[in-house]
């Protein structure tokens, strides 16, 4: 991590909080027909781009009154009509936009060997690095908004169905105004030799970030992605709505993994992103699909990464730590839907709650008729700090035939004030002990990162915590 | 080096500590015993500043410094180290990772080369912290902490319960060979084991009961408690007043 950020981190200050002044085109509050039209026209859009933009869009004003309100999570309702749905700069190689990713500590003009990256700022991917590389092997890693125009094929066939618009409020919202975000193809037989990465960066205050990946690995292919966000200080709550769809087909692997730290409001609770978020994937047969989350940031947080087991003998697997501090409400888990025969899936989540944060597990574990021999193992531990937050677990589990097997597991435990006495005996710090504690918690999630990441993501929840506790 | 003078000292309003002086000199050993319940692990404590243990009344005087309020990272960073009575774990933590937290230059070799004087296997390092240690493992554990760590000032609470006598006297062994390369280090042994002299010989020996130190004396007070148990002591002090 950058030094920089890391020393006023410690400052207790959300260091990614800066707002780079920038001329860009921002399309005025609201949402109608005419904006959509708009997005797609901005964007070059095929048609049946723009007609299937439409179509969500009517079915999501239709249903706007299902505003989903069964997540444990109390919050002021968004008003769309307060929101601006398209901020593009107008010139990709503005100097200040390699400044401001500089500044994040993820310079897009130096060469990193082991990651290619796709940044995206507001609205719009910037740039996507280490495209060469890539290209030999036949993977295709560029902005959504790239492959809609280049792959139509690909986008037809697959866009939308993991997470069809009329999934949910947010997943017909988003198909109708997405914006930007990651496209990746692996073909058949490839293992992608370095980690995929999309860095979302939210900086005009009054947009809506509309995310929308998709994520395709061919027959016995693999890939490893990452996602990392942030966004300025500001007063307001701000709305990421994103829909991210893996396709794993026979035999391939994919591994997705995200460090999630968005603003998350002020010592009060004031301001801060409201993260809503679908994320699935559909396992065919033989394949896996790992989701990883390190869950620091957001005021509000909605999100179910979910895989669906259909094809025989295929692996869903989802760990997680949330890490909530101040008024923070994380409302997150997973679905595990098992259709094929011999699935199996993990659930492992853990929970670290501080301050007057909120911190809850959601999750479904679903084994059909269908599904012979399948297998769950569910383990949910919280961790709290302090009297003021609370923990929450709703596991819901159902099990339609006799061959399936399902463990569950959940544990709540304080941090121990003997363990803590242990530590400063040994001459360390009352924070630094806190750590300790809180890093063997997370460690079985946090071992799962890729190397890189793994590093940051410790560091990260230390300084979190450190934050929170001081 | 260390001096305690009418110390009272409570947990959750009950006082425990109650009147206690102690005095130990440079280079000295002292052994501590009493009953069960007597209040020894509770003075260790007080010692390292846990939180929770309030000083009602009276000073602890370490090094010429008064520690009464200083916090326990503090009070270790001065060179006061507690080996405890139960050891606790912490679950992801792997034992080398920790020993990495309290001493920063540690160094692999290093600590392969007091696991090696330990009789400590060194796949243990790559285990986490004390989980499933056997109880004789995880006094070694302690031990090895403290060559790390190098204090002025060490309190062993009942570093010989449970072990075997090989152990015992390794341990011994070490810490005598540690006291040997740092002659001013003094040491508190708490214990109910009457044949520690046979693997130390102490300078002075303090019989706590009910929060005070009611009876001192050289290493000769050893056997009178071997021979005739707390009580008789105990009940002829009272008779003496
Ligand atoms: N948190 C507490 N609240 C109330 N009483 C306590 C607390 N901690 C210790 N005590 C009491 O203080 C007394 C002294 O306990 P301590 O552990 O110091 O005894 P000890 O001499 O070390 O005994 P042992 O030989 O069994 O280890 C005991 O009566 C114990 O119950
Ligand atoms: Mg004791």
């Amino acid at each position: 991590m950058n030094k920089n950020i890391k020393k006023s981190l410690k400052k207790n200050k959300y260091n990614y909080g800066f707002y780079t002044k920038i001329k860009s085109k921002t399309f005025p509050l609201g949402l109608n027909s005419k904006i959509i039209k708009r997005i797609s026209k901005i964007k070059n859009e095929p048609e049946w781009m723009t007609t299937l933009r439409l179509k969500s869009y009517y079915y999501w004003k239709k249903n706007k009154k299902k505003y989903p309100e069964w997540a444990n999570l109390q919050y002021k309702k968004l008003n769309f009509n307060k929101i601006s749905y398209f901020s593009g700069i107008k010139n990709k190689k503005d100097k200040r936009i390699i400044k401001t990713f500089d500044k994040l500590g993820l310079p897009i003009n130096k060469r990193n060997n082991t990651v290619s990256i796709d940044y995206v700022f507001d609205s719009i991917s910037i740039n996507t690095t280490y495209n060469k590389i890539l290209k030999k092997h036949g993977i295709i890693f560029c902005s959504i908004s790239e492959a809609i125009i280049k792959y139509q094929k690909l986008i037809k066939k697959y866009l939308g169905s993991v997470v069809p618009y009329y999934d949910n409020f947010y997943s017909s919202l988003n198909t109708a105004v997405f914006s930007d975000g990651s496209f990746c193809y692996i073909p058949k037989g490839i293992k992608c030799p370095i980690d995929l990465s999309t860095y979302f960066r939210i900086n005009n205050g009054k947009i809506g970030q509309f995310e929308r990946t998709l994520i395709i690995v061919d027959e016995g292919g693999s890939v490893s992605y990452l996602e990392g966000c942030t966004a300025p200080i500001r007063q307001n709550n701000q709305l990421h709505a994103a829909v991210v769809e893996l396709i794993a087909l026979k035999n391939s692997k994919i591994k997705y993994s995200t460090v999630q730290n968005w603003y998350p409001g002020d010592k009060n609770g004031k301001g801060g992103i409201y993260n809503f978020v679908t994320k699935r994937g559909i396992c065919k047969k033989k394949s896996k699909i790992s989701w990883i989350q390190v869950e620091t940031g957001s005021s509000v947080t909605w999100k179910y990464p979910s895989c669906i087991l259909e094809g025989d003998n295929s692996i869903g697997e989802f760990r997680s730590i949330s890490l909530s501090k101040n008024y923070q409400q994380i409302d997150t888990g997973s679905k595990m839907i098992h259709i094929g025969k011999n699935t199996s899936s993990l659930i492992i989540s853990k929970g670290i709650s501080t301050n007057y944060s909120k911190n809850t597990y959601r999750g479904l574990v679903k084994i059909c008729k269908s599904a012979k021999n399948s297998k769950n193992y569910t383990q949910c531990d919280s961790l709290l700090i302090g009297n003021k937050c609370s923990t929450y677990t709703y596991p819901n589990i159902i099990s339609m035939n006799k061959t399936s097997k399902i463990e569950h597991e959940s544990t709540i435990s304080k941090i121990e004030e003997e363990q803590i006495f242990y530590c400063n005996q040994r001459g360390i710090s009352k924070e630094k002990a806190m750590a300790i504690i809180v890093s063997g918690f997370s460690y079985n999630i946090i071992t799962k990162l890729p190397l890189e990441f793994a590093l940051e993501a410790k560091e990260l929840l230390n300084i979190e915590l450190e934050n929170s506790v001081g | 080096m260390l001096k305690i003078k009418n110390l009272y000292s409570s947990i959750n309003n009950t006082l425990i500590i109650k009147n206690l002086n102690l005095k130990i000199n440079n280079g000295e050993i002292h052994i501590l015993m009493g009953p069960n319940g007597s209040g020894k692990s509770t003075l260790s404590y007080i010692i390292t500043g846990k939180p929770k243990y309030k000083i009602n009344k009276g000073k602890i005087i370490f090094c010429k410094k008064i520690i009464n309020t200083l916090s326990p990272d503090k009070i270790s960073k001065l060179g006061i180290f507690l080996s405890f009575q139960n050891p606790i774990e912490i679950d992801g933590i792997t034992m080398f990772n920790f020993f990495k937290n309290i001493k920063k230059k540690n160094n692999l070799k290093k600590i392969y080369k007091l696991c090696k004087i330990l009789n400590i296997d060194k796949k243990d390092l790559y285990r986490f912290f004390n989980l499933g240690f056997s109880g004789g493992e995880k006094k070694k554990n302690e031990i090895l902490q403290m060559l790390i760590l190098k204090p002025k000032f060490i309190i062993l609470d009942e570093i010989d319960s449970g072990l075997d006598i090989d152990t015992i006297k390794l341990l011994f062994k070490i810490i005598k060979h540690y006291l040997k390369n740092n002659p001013k280090c003094s040491l508190l042994i708490i214990t109910h084991n009457t044949n520690i002299i046979k693997y130390i010989i102490p300078n002075r020996v303090h019989i706590i009961y009910n929060g005070s130190i009611i009876l001192s004396g050289n290493s000769e007070l050893i056997y009178r408690i071997e021979k005739n148990g707390y009580y008789s002591l105990i009940k002829k002090k009272h008779n003496d007043k």
